[in-house]
């Protein structure tokens, strides 16, 4: 029975999701610009509804303290309440309001795995472009020496590195971000090595402009496109492996509120049944699920509808 | 012949530099630690004298070098030092924990191979049909989950009824049959997550070797689409498909530390993750360079399976 009533909430949600989305790019398309309405109208109905659930977790983000109905971690009864009309979703183990900690961890969570992901492009194409501009040895180095750090699967990588620096904010950022700048490093070098074989590099080179130039104003601006999809994927990661780290205890640290701590802390619901450690986990899932469809739908676009 | 052996060797050299280069970074990390090892295991009762006793203890007095080399000598006996948190040799905590981990990744990819495969087999001859843009758009949906995630529903759904339990606790002892039943669940778990990956790769790869003219040959001369992808595309996606497979094998290695913490499964990563709680800094080593061997060794196996089966990529260096 309990299958059936699932299978049948997975149906329904994702038909009024896909709805919802179709709803939300009429009005897109309605309030935008011509040119953005007509490019806005290829987007499929999971790209919409990627799209629509993008922007209530920013929406979310921004006005947490404002929909909030308690104070993020603000101890308001016993442990464990049930779900009702004073705690929407109860209480976690120490007598917090989940509904208000999953709002605040949308601004935390998001707000962290977005900050590492630009600081992770800023290093990663910023070198990648820099190896493939200066080609020869340069290159080689850095080459091998990515290749080396790559050797390493990222999370086992990062345990590493935390049990070495310390499980703070600020380790978790500096470590996660130089992890995923390897992987950046390879796109951007990629992308770059077909850009600076043109003759407009090479002209610019002649004319003797700088290095910084270079990368700045006649690289990046032509890299923007694979690069803006690799941002979105890099996000999907990032967010996951934080989200992973902070499930073994091991990322942001208590009293922020966080969905994969969240996760664990009230773990030991599943097994009375409480579908409570599932929301904050589901919120995870979904908000990859939509950047992922939305990449998609970029990335089909950019390899001009292959197949 | 002999071109294939030397490609080989020098892959395998090329491996073994790596995990040198590896255990290096992994043994230089813990030198980057601010303080040493000694203040950390001592923590507030550091007084000069005790840093002194245990530096000694430990083998901290001497150089750097030397440390690695007595380090990296002992690791290729079997011998990682002790564990920090609870005194004891680490080779005999890992044993049977690598025992469980390589038991549940190995029952894992003996379900999720064959699927993947067939299921990616099966969309790409159902290409743009809506069979493929659903089985599409729920693989992409699945990749997106957090391990956890899945792990946690598969408990509501599967545990809570009472047909599975929702702790792995195996030992050496357990019989066979019993350990499978007990692993179903992360077994499950992680083939979903990786099934997935897997599929869409298959799929790639198979729809890349449709887009080449002796396919189009193959069409215009009147073969039916299964005869297509099974006997002319699929001995020519071969490579690509091994490739894919060991990848997410080694991609299964990063996928077992969570899921062992959600089963509460006595595998390695979960030792791993004990350690890097109480800062046992030996037993962290350990783990992340049995980890990072086997993902060393998966992507060397790709390397070197997608070369053999593609000549063309010998004659290149």
């Amino acid at each position: 029975m309990i299958y059936l009533q699932t299978l049948l909430g997975v149906l329904v949600f994702t038909v009024v999701g896909l709805a919802a989305g179709w709803v939300f790019r009429e009005m897109l398309v309605l309030i935008t610009s011509r040119n953005t309405g007509k490019f806005l109208r290829t987007a499929p109905l999971t790209a919409s509804f990627g799209m629509l659930v993008i922007t209530i977790y920013i929406f979310c983000a921004v006005f947490a303290p404002l929909i909030a109905p308690y104070g993020e971690a603000e101890i308001l009864s016993g442990g464990f309440e049930p779900w009702g009309s004073t705690y929407i979703l109860g209480t976690d183990n120490l007598g917090r309001d989940v509904f208000t900690r999953l709002i605040y961890g949308a601004r935390n969570t998001v707000g962290i795995a977005f900050l590492i992901t630009a600081l992770a492009f800023l290093f990663g194409t910023v070198l990648g472009i820099f190896a493939a501009l200066k080609g020869g040895v340069i290159d080689q180095v850095m080459s091998r020496l990515i290749d080396v750090l790559m050797a390493i699967p990222s999370l086992i990588f990062s345990l590493l590195m935390l049990t070495i620096f310390g499980t703070s904010v600020f380790s978790l950022v500096i470590v996660i971000a130089t992890i995923d700048s390897t992987r950046v490093f390879r796109i951007a070098r990629a992308v770059a090595l077909s850009i600076v074989q043109l003759d407009y590099v090479e002209a610019a080179k002649l004319r003797g402009e700088s290095t910084s130039y270079l990368i700045r104003k006649e690289i990046l601006p032509n890299a923007m496109a694979p690069l803006a999809a690799e941002f979105g994927l890099r996000f999907c990661f990032v967010f996951l492996m934080i989200s992973a780290l902070s499930f073994l205890g091991l990322g942001l640290q208590p009293p922020t509120a966080d969905w994969g701590s969240m996760v664990r802390d009230n773990a030991d619901l599943i097994s009375f049944g409480d579908i409570t450690p599932l929301i904050p986990a589901g919120a995870i899932a979904l908000l990859t699920i939509a950047v992922n469809f939305v990449v998609d739908w970029l990335l089909h676009r950019a390899s001009g509808l292959k197949d | 012949m002999p071109n294939i052996i030397s490609m080989i060797i020098k892959r395998l050299g090329l491996g073994v530099l790596t995990l040198l280069l590896l255990s290096l970074l992994i043994f230089l990390s813990v030198e980057a630690l601010p303080g040493d090892l000694a203040e950390t295991i001592l923590g507030q009762q550091a007084t000069p004298e005790t840093v002194a006793a245990i530096r000694k203890e430990l083998g901290l007095d001497q150089p750097p070098l030397t440390r690695y080399l007595n380090w990296l000598g002992g690791v290729v006996q079997g011998d990682f030092g002790n564990s920090l948190a609870l005194k004891k040799p680490i080779s005999g905590l890992i044993a049977p924990r690598i025992q469980n981990t390589l038991f549940l990744t190995l029952y894992t990819a003996a379900i999720a191979v064959p699927l993947s495969i067939i299921l990616g087999l099966a969309v790409s001859l159902f290409r743009n049909s809506y069979f493929d843009r659903i089985t599409n758009t729920t693989a992409l949906a699945a990749i997106s989950m957090p391990e956890f995630f899945v792990g946690y529903v598969m408990i509501y759904f599967f545990a809570l009824s009472g047909y599975f339990p929702s702790m792995a606790n195996i030992n050496a002892n357990t019989p066979l049959l019993d350990k499978l039943y007990l692993c179903f669940l992360p077994a499950l778990t992680l083939t979903l997550v990786v099934t997935a990956h897997m599929m869409r790769m298959t799929r790639a790869a198979i729809i890349n070797v449709l887009a080449l003219p002796y396919i189009e040959m193959a069409r215009l001369k009147g073969a039916k689409p299964s005869r297509i992808i099974v006997r002319h595309a699929l001995p020519n996606a071969i490579a690509p498909i091994v490739n894919v497979v060991a990848l997410n094998l080694a991609y299964l290695i990063t996928g077992v530390v969570i899921v062992e913490i959600v089963f509460v499964f006595p595998g390695l990563g979960q030792l791993m993750v004990d350690g890097v709680k109480f800062r046992d800094v030996p037993v962290v080593q350990a783990t992340a360079l049995i980890f990072a061997s086997a993902y060393v060794g998966l992507n060397l196996l790709a390397d070197i399976i997608s070369t053999l089966s593609n000549p063309r990529l010998m004659r290149q260096r």
